[in-house]
């Protein structure tokens, strides 16, 4: 079975939600909706105190290259337009909807459960849909899709790589999307597959979900030219770089994007919403997330408009544990531990994890004894000890020729350390000063 | 015997002279000339080398000093006003007093004030912090409490008070060098003049949210309520992105702005106690200059004075927190829609009615 | 203060590898050694065993306590690793003050003098014997004989009157005095331990044993000790391939003196080593070459910590000229 074959770890999955059907949750009373959920410049706000919002409808636009818009996902009145906070910890500006009873949605939009299975859509149409119906990479780059399906001239598209690999502990909202939405995201590629203009698309999954293999396999024989590839669990797999790798044995050069070895890589998830967007016109206005944690009575996988706040959602679940030490949005790998449960669900959120007290706190920093572990592991093949300590150091010169920049911060590093060092966090701290660095060369 | 001590003194003395020799020659090709000014300024300069000046070391800045000829631009914050005047003499100018500056820390949001609501847990050093989360208390200006600024300190002026979780700067100590204010990821501390005396009046706050959104966190923080802009009878208080800000050159130390402020962010350094009738005095002073500079509004344009309205209102109801911002969103609203004019006006009245002021003082 | 949440950067959850694991899965490796000296050299093995982990720790402690006035690591099970190697690199016959001594550098000079664990350039234990070796040489080469040295035990080394009659050369020492014919190959004896030597390195078997559990457990990784192996295998076979008469066969060298021990527990420690592949690689090759280099063609019938020290010292330069290879890094055209 195929993986990548640089480093990489095998943190306890600890996948306790798999089991759990994806449920509808019911409309909050009130929504938030940030206008920035992308990646690139935030969306124009379009709409003012005291209006009137149907579902779907749009309500901020995009401002710039890589944007993306941001509609309403509840049918109510704007309350205010304030600045919130966010999973990032500080406040962005965002759209406060109070939340009408009777659901009215914007017009076109299909809500029936029916499969549209004919896509007539032309590819120039499709990228404009993804583009209008406010489309972003939901594997928490949050990256404009659309801008993904514009390829420059001169580079040739081979492959459509979708990333079922989920590589996150805890995560699986993109399994059972896999499992119970098959049929609409198998759609979802072949649209991306023809907005694309290639033939050949992946899909891959990590084999501890097997029964989702299987099911995509089923469904092969209808789709031409896309193959359902089961991949050997190891994190970073979800990663494009290794992903690309595992895949196709292609790498990508350092600093350059898929596109240079002839790849677009796609989230399950993103495809789902492409399929929606395009064959039943309906914008990105909710998604998928995994509510989980050792000490919750219960895990869920809920279908959730965007812009309910996190406390709901725990809620549904059974409230928050007595013990709860550290609320990640996302996975504990690379997720966000947040402030306060009051941040809403946003398009990059794939899932809550709930720690407990004693999960909560990391081990005290010791000294390195350089057992090169952290080398081991990088799947991007650096050398975690130097960098962080070019970081700690200051010295974004060295850190850049030893490759800082390559880091793609899975913390795969940081998980093995003996020492627990903080690792990622002075890579990090030493990529911002590398990347300032640069900029300066660049203006000179 | 006496042949191999000779001999070896004699071959010994040889190499000794043949490598003086060498050496001599050496030393004269790759001599290097220097402007023995260099040494002279370096000589009188403090040889902290904490970089203050903004060069690398005290010899750089000797060296800066006497290339340049001049020294407009160059100040040695450590050394002061009286060594500047030692060495203006080796280059032959005249040397400019500078006021002496301190680093103040403008952040007063203690363990008391801003209580912590989240525990942090990584490397303790405020630019990790700065780009995790906003901070223990949630306020995403405030000190951060994690002592990079102590440690920058060169000079043992800064210690982290435990209690409050604040850096404290030792005035005695500072030097006014800038390297806290470098360090710093958020930019609260600053060089402020001496002041006479020692004497300061600052914002203790550099928080730029909404007065409604800062109480949420901060018992102490400048909610931009723009009383103080109105008490100062120098013009002295500007206000920006809903913080107040005393500019030095024009603050007279009249402490007048100090009781004025509904969450005492206004601190005054080395003052004795305020009295009750420097109290009283203020606030007659606040009712004094409000009616008049209302006055200066109604000889303006209507618009003009339509802002000037809504903007009050919002001094007066800032303690009751939803409606405040309401309003400040409807008036940010309407600031956008207005023509740049009508902002400039004001500020031109503004600047008419100034020149009276210390008059009526 | 009880329910507040935690802030922290990614990743939020860690393996559960600590430096304890790796210092007592070291331990654990030697243990089989260990019971193999216990067997030849009774009780005086047992006594050197004892005080040198016990000097060790000792020394670290008040080190750390007393002169760093930092925090106390000892239980990290660092010391505790290197006071085992110091014991297993010298001869059961030796006097506790000696050791004492050797316990000293080893500990202060080695390592706590550089900053403690992770930050000292030599291995500690070879630094102690090294010191030892060039201070004491006749205590250091005094080597008792196996089984027969058994039940003489004195808390200040070997009595002298009995001295002559068990101890006895090594078999290096014999191939250094008296070429490769005086040496009659045993291989299963010098597997099992059954030869003089230093306590710790005289039987291969307990040592591969424990080499083998280090590379299960991932403690360590296979390049230095199979460069290591192969590349003193491969000089010593072209040794002996060019005048067998002069030189001893490669698989002598290998079971003989102290290599499997250094191949496994000295050449492999983490702070000495390089960090990439590529270095540990070199690493490894340039301490086999070494090792024979100095049996064969120095006065020293053993190399093995020689060679190690020279090699430690290499170290930073290798790291500095291996990197990784780099995922996505451009190849040369």
């Amino acid at each position: 079975m195929k993986t990548f074959k640089l480093g990489g770890i095998h943190p306890a999955e600890n996948k306790m939600a798999a089991s759990q059907p994806i449920e509808e949750f019911p409309l909050p009373k009130q929504g938030i909706i940030p206008v920035s959920q992308h990646l690139g410049a935030p969306a124009k706000v379009l709409v003012k105190r005291g209006d009137q919002v149907k579902t779907g409808q749009l309500v901020a636009e995009t401002a710039g290259f890589i944007s993306a818009n941001v509609h309403s996902p509840y049918t109510g009145k704007v309350k205010k337009i304030d600045h919130v906070i966010d999973a990032s910890g500080y406040r962005h500006q965002a759209i406060i909807i109070d939340v009408a009873e009777n659901e009215e949605w914007e017009e076109g939009i299909d809500t029936s459960g029916d499969i549209i299975r004919q896509v007539t859509a032309e590819p120039n149409e499709i990228t404009e849909k993804m583009k209008a119906k406010g489309i972003v990479g939901l594997g928490g780059a949050t990256f404009p899709s659309h801008v993904k399906l514009m390829v420059p001239e001169g580079k040739k598209v081979e492959y459509l790589i979708i990333n079922g690999v989920e590589c996150e502990p805890y995560l699986t909202n993109d399994h059972r999307l896999m499992l119970e939405k098959a049929e609409e995201m198998m759609i979802g590629v072949s649209i991306l597959m023809k907005g694309l203009g290639v033939n050949k698309a992946i899909i891959g999954i990590e084999n501890n979900k097997m029964d989702a293999v299987e099911k995509l396999q089923s469904l092969v024989k209808d789709f031409d030219g896309i193959s359902v590839e089961p991949l050997k669990v190891k994190y970073p797999q979800g990663g494009e770089k290794q992903l690309i790798k595992a895949l196709i044995n292609r790498e990508v050069p350092s600093g350059k994007l898929p596109l240079e070895v002839g790849c677009v890589v796609n989230n399950v998830a993103t495809a789902y919403a492409v399929y929606e967007a395009v064959q039943k016109n309906k914008p990105l206005i909710d998604r998928i997330v995994t509510v989980t944690g050792k000490s919750l009575k219960k895990t869920a996988n809920l279908k959730v408009r965007i812009g309910t706040k996190f406390s709901e959602l725990v809620e549904y679940v059974g409230g928050l544990p007595e013990d709860t030490g550290k609320i990640v949005a996302g996975g504990p790998m690379t997720g966000k531990a947040i402030t306060s449960l009051d941040v809403p669900v946003i398009k990059g959120t794939a899932g809550i994890l709930i720690m407990n007290k004693k999960e909560a706190r990391q081990a005290e920093p010791r000294t390195c004894i350089r057992c090169a572990k952290c080398t081991e592991v990088c799947p991007q093949g650096l050398e975690p000890f130097l960098l962080h300590q070019f970081g700690e150091l200051q010295k974004p010169e060295d850190a850049e020729v030893n490759g800082i920049m390559d880091c793609i911060e899975c913390g795969s590093c940081n998980y093995t350390c003996p020492s627990n060092r903080p690792l990622l966090e002075y890579i990090r701290y030493g990529k911002a000063q590398t990347n300032e660095m640069i900029r300066n060369r660049k203006q000179k | 015997m006496n042949q191999v001590i000779i001999s070896a003194v004699i071959s010994l003395g040889a190499i000794g002279g043949a490598a003086a020799i060498i050496l001599y020659f050496v030393a004269q090709k790759f001599k290097v000339i220097e402007d023995p000014r260099i040494d002279e300024v370096d000589e009188i300069l403090p040889a902290a080398n904490c970089g203050g000046c903004g060069y690398a070391g005290c010899r750089a800045f000797a060296e800066a000093i006497v290339k340049t000829g001049d020294l407009d631009n160059l100040y040695c914050p450590v050394g002061g006003n009286e060594m500047m005047k030692q060495i203006a003499p080796i280059i032959g100018v005249e040397a400019k007093e500078k006021e002496p500056e301190v680093a103040v820390v403008r952040c007063n949001g203690t363990r008391q004030y801003a209580p912590e609501k989240v525990e942090y847990d990584g490397p303790q050093s405020c630019a990790f912090a700065h780009s995790l989360f906003a901070g223990k208390s949630g306020c995403p200006n405030g000190c951060l409490g994690l002592d990079d600024c102590v440690e920058s300190c060169d000079f043992d002026a800064m210690y982290m008070d435990e209690e409050t979780g604040l850096p404290v700067i030792i005035e005695d100590n500072c030097v006014a060098c800038g390297a806290c204010v470098d360090t710093c990821p958020r930019d609260i501390i600053e060089l402020r003049p001496k002041g006479k005396k020692d004497k300061r009046v600052f914002i203790s706050c550099v928080n730029t949210e909404k007065g409604a959104v800062s109480r949420k966190h901060c018992s102490v923080s400048c909610i931009g309520c723009g009383q103080c802009v109105t008490a100062c009878p120098f013009d002295a208080i500007s206000m920006e992105n809903n913080l107040a800000y005393i500019h030095p050159e024009k603050c007279k130390l009249c402490r007048l702005c100090v009781p004025i402020c509904p969450t005492n962010a206004i601190v005054e350094a080395n003052f004795p106690e305020m009295s009750d009738k420097l109290i009283e005095k203020a606030k007659e002073n606040y009712t004094k200059q409000k009616e008049k500079k209302k006055g200066a509004g109604k000889a303006g344009e209507e618009k003009a004075k339509a802002k000037k309205a809504t903007s009050t209102d919002k001094k007066t109801s800032a303690s009751s927190e939803k409606k405040t911002q309401d309003k400040s969103i409807s008036t940010s609203d309407a600031e956008k829609k207005e023509p740049r004019n009508d902002s400039e006006q004001t500020s031109k009245q503004k600047d008419k009615s100034s020149p009276d002021n210390p008059e009526n003082k | 203060m009880n329910n507040q949440l935690t802030i922290s950067s990614s990743p939020h959850v860690h393996g559960n590898w600590t430096i304890e694991k790796a210092m007592y899965g070291v331990v654990l490796a030697m243990i089989p050694a260990m019971l193999v000296s216990f067997y030849m050299f009774g009780l005086g093995a047992l006594r050197v065993m004892l005080i040198s982990v016990i000097a060790c720790l000792a020394i670290e402690y008040i080190i750390q306590k007393y002169l760093i006035k930092g925090p106390v690591t000892i239980t990290d099970g660092s010391a505790i690793v290197t006071g085992i190697l110091l014991a297993f690199n010298v001869p059961t016959s030796i006097p506790t003050w000696m050791l004492i001594a050797g316990a000293i550098v080893a500990i202060g000079m080695g390592k706590m003098s550089f900053g403690g664990l992770g930050k000292n350039p030599f291995n500690p234990a070879l630094v102690g014997r090294v010191f030892m070796l060039i201070s004491f040489p006749a205590a250091m080469t005094t080597w008792p004989k196996p089984i027969m040295s058994r039940q003489y035990f004195s808390f200040s080394g070997l009595d002298e009157k009995v001295m002559d009659s068990i101890t006895g050369p090594t078999p290096l020492g014999i191939l250094q005095e008296q070429g490769p014919g005086a040496v009659t190959p045993d291989y299963v004896n010098h597997l099992l331990g059954s030869m003089s030597g230093s306590m710790g390195e005289i039987s291969a078997i307990a040592l591969i044993l424990g080499g083998v559990y280090m590379l299960v457990r991932k403690i360590i990784t296979w390049h230095i000790p199979v460069s290591y192996l192969l590349s003193s295998f491969l000089f010593a076979g072209i040794l002996w391939l060019v005048d067998p008469t002069q030189y001893a066969d490669p698989l002598f060298h290998m079971v003989t003196g102290g290599l499997m021990l250094g191949v496994f527990f000295m050449a492999t420690d983490y702070v000495s080593s390089p960090m990439s592949k590529k270095g540990m690689l070199i690493f490894g090759f340039g301490t086999g070459v070494l090792t024979i280099l100095i049996r064969v063609f120095t006065p020293y019938p053993e190399g093995v910590s020689f060679a190690i020290l020279l090699m430690n010292a290499f170290t930073p330069l290798i790291n500095s000229y291996t990197k990784p290879k780099r995922f996505g890094e451009k190849l040369p055209a």
